[in-house]
């Protein structure tokens, strides 16, 4: 237990270092990130500039005459109050943004990985039983193909040949702007046409490595001796290899597995920039790309926080699933 | 080096990778950046143009050739940064133990937990990278953490050896230790990681670039990448396809090239891998 709770610190920790070293990061960018938004203002509200610097500094929570302590201080009690900062270009709460986007990137990431998961864990289970068959290599090349290759470049070979070349599929948005959301087959079938590519390409770049991930487990396992049992007990092949086999070798699995899942919260900022789909990774590019330092922040800080927790989260899941497995320090 | 002809793999990735080597180092000399031409954008391929030019009528080829030299020096910069801080270390945590251990081993195990892109994406945003120098560094911060560990493991194992125990007992000192010692044992299995942290820094170098988060390269893959998509457009012309298309495959052949090199080494140096084939 005490290892469980000294992990949990090491994990709550590293959140409170890396939202630290982010705020002065940014508190202290080279330049004044007020001074645009202020003479933005100043041209189309007409205000002078030292009203509109103000209202700009309040709005973004960010007074750069202020001591660097205070506006710590200030920065610490909006994030207790759950509020994660304001964004500059699109003038509205960093919680409004996520809670418009997040929805769109989990529906994307967890399709892709139940998708990538169960087909790996299934070709992983088959490749290591069958280990002469001709599907091993073909699995392992395709595998070593996706692992080489960086998921911007299947999203950007996606997009131009299904997207742009041959138009199966939309290039850009979550659903078409003509139609009206709600619970029906139009919108429902329109957003699935949206996200298919996106899907695709999460699922393509995971797929291999979870196919080689379980064929590595699944080869040790085989070495088992229950596994020699159940075969001399007679046992049919089809429940050798789903109940004693897969079973067995699918445990250290579920780590990567919990990990992913925490990592869904950011998306893949360039997944999601390619195909322009409106999800979380699409907004951190869109405040990297416009120096939007605020909504910057604020995903991040989102992002880290799911990723740490269920690192943690799948460490002690993977102690629980195995008794053989002891957490070390 | 008789088992290293024997390993297709490694040297299918090595001669993929002399290739490039080549292009990022006499290419520039061979195929000069020609000028604009708005009246020859988006030409297909031919004799003049073997990948065709772009929206403003520039060479393809010629881009990609002069983007492979940024692309390598970044890279080769970040991984060389990365191992140096990796190593000192890894050196420093193994051989001294105790607190100074632990403190960097938390610090290790934090830094592995957090995601590296978007961290370096900020970075790269927020003080404005306009060089291949500051670019290196900051990638090679998020690079070491994983390296550094697997030093330390081998001096942990390094020094229970009876090589160290006779020099520590004959007070050669502990910079005789390390480097007479401790880093020539080292060396080549850090060489070993050395193709695969240049592969990461390609990857997170480019995306980064694909971005426009540090544009100080016009010839980049990954600038080449922002303008087509994100500055012009360009992609969804359907004549642009071969101008779209050089950069992804430019990235695709070298990362196939190092994966290969770097999983042959692997193997030829790690015999139980070999078993399993």
């Amino acid at each position: 237990m005490a290892i469980v709770f000294r992990r949990l610190a090491l994990a709550l920790l590293t959140i409170v270092v890396v939202a630290l070293v982010t705020f002065i990061v940014v508190q202290n960018v080279p330049g004044d990130p007020l001074y645009e938004w202020a003479m933005d203002m100043v041209q189309t509200s007409g205000l002078d500039f030292e009203t509109a610097y103000k209202i700009a500094a309040q709005m973004y929570g960010y007074d750069p005459n202020e001591p660097l302590m205070h506006r710590l201080l200030a920065y610490v009690k909006r994030l207790l109050r759950g509020d994660l900062g304001y964004s500059m270009i699109y003038r509205t709460s960093v919680n409004r943004i996520i809670a418009k986007a997040l929805p769109w990137t989990v529906f994307v990431v967890s399709i892709s990985l139940l998708l990538s998961f169960s087909l790996g864990v299934m070709l992983g289970t088959v490749i290591a039983w069958k280990r002469r068959s001709l599907l091993d290599p073909v699995v392992t090349g395709y595998a070593s193909f996706t692992a080489a290759t960086p998921d911007y470049v299947t999203a950007m070979l996606l997009l131009l040949f299904f997207a742009i070349n041959l138009r199966w599929f939309p290039s850009k948005g979550a659903y078409d702007i003509g139609i009206k959301p709600g619970f029906n087959l139009t919108f429902i079938g329109n957003v699935l046409h949206h996200a298919a590519l996106p899907i695709l390409s999460y699922t393509l770049e995971a797929l291999g490595g979870w196919a080689l991930a379980m064929k590595g487990s699944a080869v040790s396992v085989l070495g088992e001796d229950y596994i020699m049992a159940a075969k001399a007990r007679g046992l049919k092949e089809r429940r050798i290899v789903t109940a004693y086999l897969a079973r067995n070798s699918i445990l250290p699995l579920i780590t990567g597995l919990a990990i992913s899942f925490g990592g869904m919260f950011g998306g893949s900022i360039l997944i999601e920039t390619i195909f322009n789909y409106p999800g979380m990774g699409w907004f951190f590019s869109q405040a990297l790309m416009r120096k939007d330092y605020g909504m910057m922040q604020g995903l991040f800080l989102l992002t880290i926080t799911a990723t740490i927790l269920a690192n943690f989260l799948a460490d002690i899941l993977y102690a629980k699933l195995d008794p053989r497995v002891r957490l070390e320090r | 080096m008789r088992t290293f002809l024997q390993n297709r793999r490694a040297v299918a990735g090595a001669v993929i990778l002399m290739l490039y080597l080549l292009m990022a180092t006499i290419g520039p000399i061979l195929v000069p950046l020609g000028g604009q031409a708005p009246g020859e954008a988006f030409q297909p391929p031919s004799w003049k143009h073997p990948l065709g030019t772009d929206y403003l009528g520039r060479d393809v080829l010629a881009q990609i050739v002069h983007g492979s030299r940024d692309v390598l020096f970044v890279a080769f910069l970040a991984a060389t940064f990365a191992i140096a801080i990796a190593i000192s270390v890894g050196i420093l945590a193994g051989l001294k133990g105790g607190v100074v251990d632990q403190a960097l081993m938390t610090l290790v195990n934090m830094m592995l937990t957090i995601p590296h892109l978007p961290v370096m994406m900020i970075l790269a945003a927020v003080f404005r990278v306009r060089d291949p120098f500051s670019f290196a560094s900051i990638l090679a911060l998020w690079m070491w953490a994983g390296l550094a560990r697997a030093v330390r493991s081998q001096v942990l194992s390094l020094r229970e050896r009876d090589f160290i125990e006779a020099a520590r007992l004959l007070k050669l000192g502990s910079f005789h230790i390390i480097f007479r010692e401790i880093l020539p044992n080292i060396v080549p299995y850090v060489a070993i990681n050395f193709v695969s942290m240049m592969r990461g820094a390609i990857v997170s170098s480019v995306a980064i670039m694909f971005l426009g988060l540090a544009p100080f390269s016009a010839t980049n893959w990954g600038m080449m990448l922002n303008m087509a998509t994100i500055q012009t457009g360009a992609i969804y012309i359907p004549q642009a396809l071969p101008y779209v298309l050089s950069p992804l495959l430019a990235i695709m052949l070298l990362q196939l090239g190092g994966y290969f090199f770097a999983s042959g080494l692997e193997e030829i140096f790690n015999p139980r891998l070999r078993a399993h084939e």
